[in-house]
């Protein structure tokens, strides 16, 4: 679904091939990447507007919502505060790059099952979330999952259900409710 | 029986937002006006309001014909059009429903096509929760009368008897000589192409409840997969060849004008195109940070005019030393009651209360600001944008673009939320006036502090009240006066002698509308904090009081039902410290809510903790459970944030809170465990529900804090200095 994919990283290259010194190199999805500085503030407007990776949303700016959530280097951040320079030499994993060759991750197959989703917005950011939350906590209790996810807004206020999700993620139940 | 709950037009009056003046009037092109000619159209220039809102909301097209809402394809697969919307409601999945199970069908052979302005039939906008009411059965109907037409012409070209045929997974077949037909087949022939050009009859059945296979049920959700790997995308997703972004210069306040400006520092950047048209201005750059360099760069230079603007912490005062008189908004006010007489019903009462209610101004925050994509091609603009009104914005286009109709096309692509707050089309017209000015594809999305901004709020609201009851604990008397925020609820459910409900437009501060609920929020929010004041003025338990007052059936049942599921009767009769219980009903849209909630006050710091929530929800026959439920969840968590913490906060005609830091929205922690209990009516028409849960959180929360402290809070937030002692 993003067919601009490819083809914008090598224009990418043809066009600025002379400012290479100037280029911040970096891995998107296992894919070397180099952004011309200056170009762009932060992660989050690399990932939409140069590899057009538009499954990264916008949600506030501030860090503050987890619409943009990323993962870098396997830690969750928040992309759209994130200096374009901070992603420099690291292996950047956005929704994108969950499945492995068509097949959802664990996470995103559980956010399909238990119908997680309603306006959709928040939800690549909820997986990348979930997704660094059980890789340090495979099995998190309530509080724990609560603590780690309170940073990631839903509008449509479906918490209940991403959390169903995440458990699902987890191997059990719905626990908490 | 009262009947108050009569389909009564209400939102139609309180879509504010659709009475606004034109935001943007540009100057005209050549070309655009050798269009206008050329096409024979007068273009209103002046503030005509049913221009700019289009259409009216109840055509809702009773005369679409059969091919203007569905096609079948030769590989049978069967597109339905609509106007109406995804937001997040479920709305694309619940039609994909209707039109499955009235053509029997599986899911996977329906596709959607909405709100595409060059090819769907006007539904109206997706608000008033009108969708499933209206929208689901015109579908229904046009599928049913498809599956009629579809048998007629393979039993005509069989020459077969038509009541020996079955229809079913997309084939018409006959048993007895196993001969079958695709609709794809059928839908290749003339006759067929000859009567789908007709409004299916008025006669048309549907199927009825209990035979439902499909509605009533709760399939895979439409596009679930697209969601989680990604590739789902948002109005501000959108790409297109060559496209550049865009970026507003907004005003340092409100009813600040612009004097000057110099666009030159934008102008002599890279790949920058900067316009001043009017009251707009704007940039376009390759990427949207140069285009914020852009803006800054000319904000410098910049010069502005100001005037006084009232702060929130005058705003009550200020409402109702400004009501609004002659036209506007208040010449449509409508939605009070006038029974009795006040005096009287106050004269032969032994106990009055006289108390008033503030509900402040919020914001929708929906996790998607606003967004557009522009693109001109031989002089006609196409826009994908997130709006629940895509007519009406392409209307609002036609106009500040001076074009003719056929040269506006408006795509909503599935939108990350609306919740009421995304009617009108400011963002479409602004990304089309850079598109044109740049000559590419603009992308332009609102940044969160312009959300915050420069959208549009729900309604503010001040309701005064004067009520009295007799040593029967009778009510006698029920004045309800509200400035400002709107007739929805407006009338009470219970039955008194003597009643005025009033409501009394003001000048706004700020710019409003629609939310979730309209003004039903706040209309509710008053009057069931205002019946738990008379109970214990009477000394009757709350529930026992309301069910003394109730006379509709429907409302009585969610009422008793919560009542149950709670335990009310036990726990509204503990005692424990800053714990106590509280309960709401009401009825908008035509849904029934009810809702018991406990809460813990901490006193040292005056927070309110909410313990357990359930709420019982009637609409008619469920067509989606899961669905409805998560609406219900989803309305009553949304509904904790504008009871416990929302509010607008400004000053000199700015916004103090305009961030998602200091503007508190519920976050994973803050949901209490929630239980709801829907109660299906297969034999009543289905409403709307994606609002009505909404009504009955604020007060039921507002009623259990007093019930813990003592401490009666008549404001929205519910938050006061009272509820501290430490």
């Amino acid at each position: 679904m993003n067919p601009d994919k490819s083809d914008s990283t090598v224009a990418l290259f043809a066009e600025r091939s002379s400012e290479r010194a100037k280029a911040i190199e970096l891995t998107v999805n296992g894919r070397n990447v180099q952004v011309e500085e200056g170009r762009h503030r932060v992660l989050l407007q690399v990932l939409r507007e140069e590899l057009k990776l538009t499954g990264t949303k916008f949600g506030c700016g501030e860090g503050q919502c987890g619409a943009c959530t990323v993962l870098i280097d396997g830690r969750a951040v928040r992309s759209c505060i994130t200096p374009v320079a901070a992603a420099r030499g690291k292996k950047v994993t956005t929704i994108e790059g969950l499945a492995n060759n068509g097949m959802l991750s664990r996470v995103q197959q559980a956010f399909l099952d238990e119908n997680a989703a309603q306006c959709g917005y928040c939800i690549p950011g909820m997986i990348m979330s979930a997704t660094a939350l059980l890789e340090k906590h495979p099995n998190p209790g309530a509080e724990q999952l609560r603590e780690e996810m309170n940073g990631n807004v839903c509008r449509c206020n479906n918490f209940l259900k991403i959390e169903a999700a995440i458990y699902r993620a987890a191997g059990h139940g719905r626990e908490g409710r | 029986m009262k009947r108050i709950n009569e389909f009564n037009e209400d939102h139609v009056v309180e879509r504010y937002e659709q009475d606004e003046a034109p935001r943007y009037q540009f100057d005209l092109t050549r070309r655009g006006f050798v269009q206008i000619l050329g096409a024979g159209l007068v273009v209103s220039m002046s503030g005509n309001s049913a221009l700019a809102s289009g259409e009216p909301l109840l055509s809702q097209n009773r005369s679409t014909k059969i091919n203007e809402r569905l096609h079948i394809g030769r590989d049978g697969i069967i597109t339905i059009m609509t106007s109406k919307v995804e937001v997040g409601q479920g709305s694309r999945t619940e039609i994909t429903q209707a039109a499955a199970e009235e053509l029997k069908v599986s899911t996977d052979k329906i596709r959607l096509i909405m709100a595409d302005t060059d090819l769907v039939p006007n539904d109206g906008g997706t608000h008033g929760s009108q969708t499933t009411p209206r929208t689901i059965p015109a579908v229904r109907s046009a599928c049913a009368a498809a599956g009629i037409l579809l048998m007629d012409i393979a039993a005509k070209n069989w020459n077969a008897d038509r009541s020996k045929l079955v229809s079913g997974n997309g084939f018409i077949s006959e048993p007895s000589s196993n001969r079958r037909i695709s609709f794809g087949e059928l839908a290749g022939m003339d006759e067929i192409a000859k009567s789908f050009d007709n409004a299916p009859g008025s006669d048309i059945s549907v199927t009825p409840v209990n035979e439902w296979k499909v509605m009533g049920t709760t399939p895979s959700r439409v596009e679930g997969e697209n969601i989680v790997n990604g590739t789902y995308q948002h109005p501000a997703d959108i790409l297109r060849p060559g496209m550049v972004y865009g970026k507003v210069l907004r005003p340092p306040a409100y009813n600040a004008t612009l004097r000057s400006v110099d666009l030159g520092p934008a102008r002599a950047m890279d790949g920058v195109t900067a316009v001043h048209d009017g009251n707009f201005v704007g940039v376009t750059a390759p990427t949207s940070h140069l285009a914020e360099q852009a803006v800054k760069a000319i904000e410098k230079t910049a010069q502005w005019d100001t005037e006084p603007h009232p702060s929130s912490k005058e705003l009550f005062g200020y409402l109702k030393n400004n009501v609004s008189t002659g036209g506007g908004r208040g010449f449509r006010r409508r939605g009070g009651q006038n029974t009795g007489s006040i005096e009287t019903g106050l004269n032969e009462s032994t106990k009055t209360v006289k108390e008033s209610y503030e509900i402040a101004y919020i914001q929708h925050v929906p996790m998607e600001p606003r967004a557009a994509v522009a693109e001109w091609n031989n002089g006609k603009v196409t826009v994908w944008t997130g709006t629940q009104h895509p007519f009406g914005v392409k209307n609002e286009l036609v106009r500040a673009m001076r074009v003719s109709d056929e040269n506006v096309r408006v795509i909503v692509p599935d939108t990350g939320g609306g919740f009421g707050g995304k009617h009108t089309g400011e963002v479409a017209i602004e990304a089309a006036r850079l598109a044109r000015e740049a000559g590419k594809p603009v992308s332009l999305r609102w940044s969160r502090e312009e959300e915050f901004t420069w959208a549009y709020f729900r309604p503010a609201g001040l309701i005064e009240t004067r009520s009295g009851i007799d040593d029967n604990g009778n009510i006698k008397a029920w004045e309800f006066i509200n400035y400002n925020s709107g007739t929805s609820a407006l009338a009470t459910p219970y039955d008194i002698p003597n009643i005025t409900t009033q409501f009394r437009a003001c000048d706004s501060p700020l710019r409003e509308g629609s939310y979730r609920g309209l003004a039903a929020t706040a209309n509710v929010f008053a009057r069931e904090s205002l019946m738990d004041e008379l109970a214990s003025a009477a000394g009757v338990n709350p529930f026992e009081f309301r069910l003394k007052h109730l006379d509709d059936g429907r409302l009585k049942d969610v009422l008793v039902k919560a009542a149950e599921d709670f335990d009310w009767e036990n726990r509204s009769t503990l005692k424990r410290e800053n714990r106590g219980v509280g309960l709401s009903c009401g009825i908008e849209k035509g849904s029934y809510t009810a809702a018991c909630v406990e809460v813990e006050v901490d006193r040292k710091t005056g927070t309110i903790h909410v313990l357990d929530f359930l709420q019982t929800f009637e609409c008619g026959a469920i067509i989606n459970p899961d669905n409805l439920s998560a609406q219900v969840e989803g309305s009553i968590v949304m509904g904790l944030g504008a009871a416990l913490w929302e509010e607008m906060q400004f000053e000199n005609g700015k916004i103090l809170n305009p961030t998602l830091r200091q503007y508190r929205v519920p976050r994973f922690k803050d949901v209490p465990p929630i239980e709801v209990v829907l109660i299906d009516r297969p034999d009543l028409p289905s409403s709307g529900a994606g609002e009505t849960p909404i009504i009955s959180v604020a007060p039921a929360i507002a009623n259990a804090v007093f019930a813990a402290t003592g401490v009666r809070v008549r404001s929205m937030p519910i938050k006061s200095d009272d509820l501290k002692t430490g």
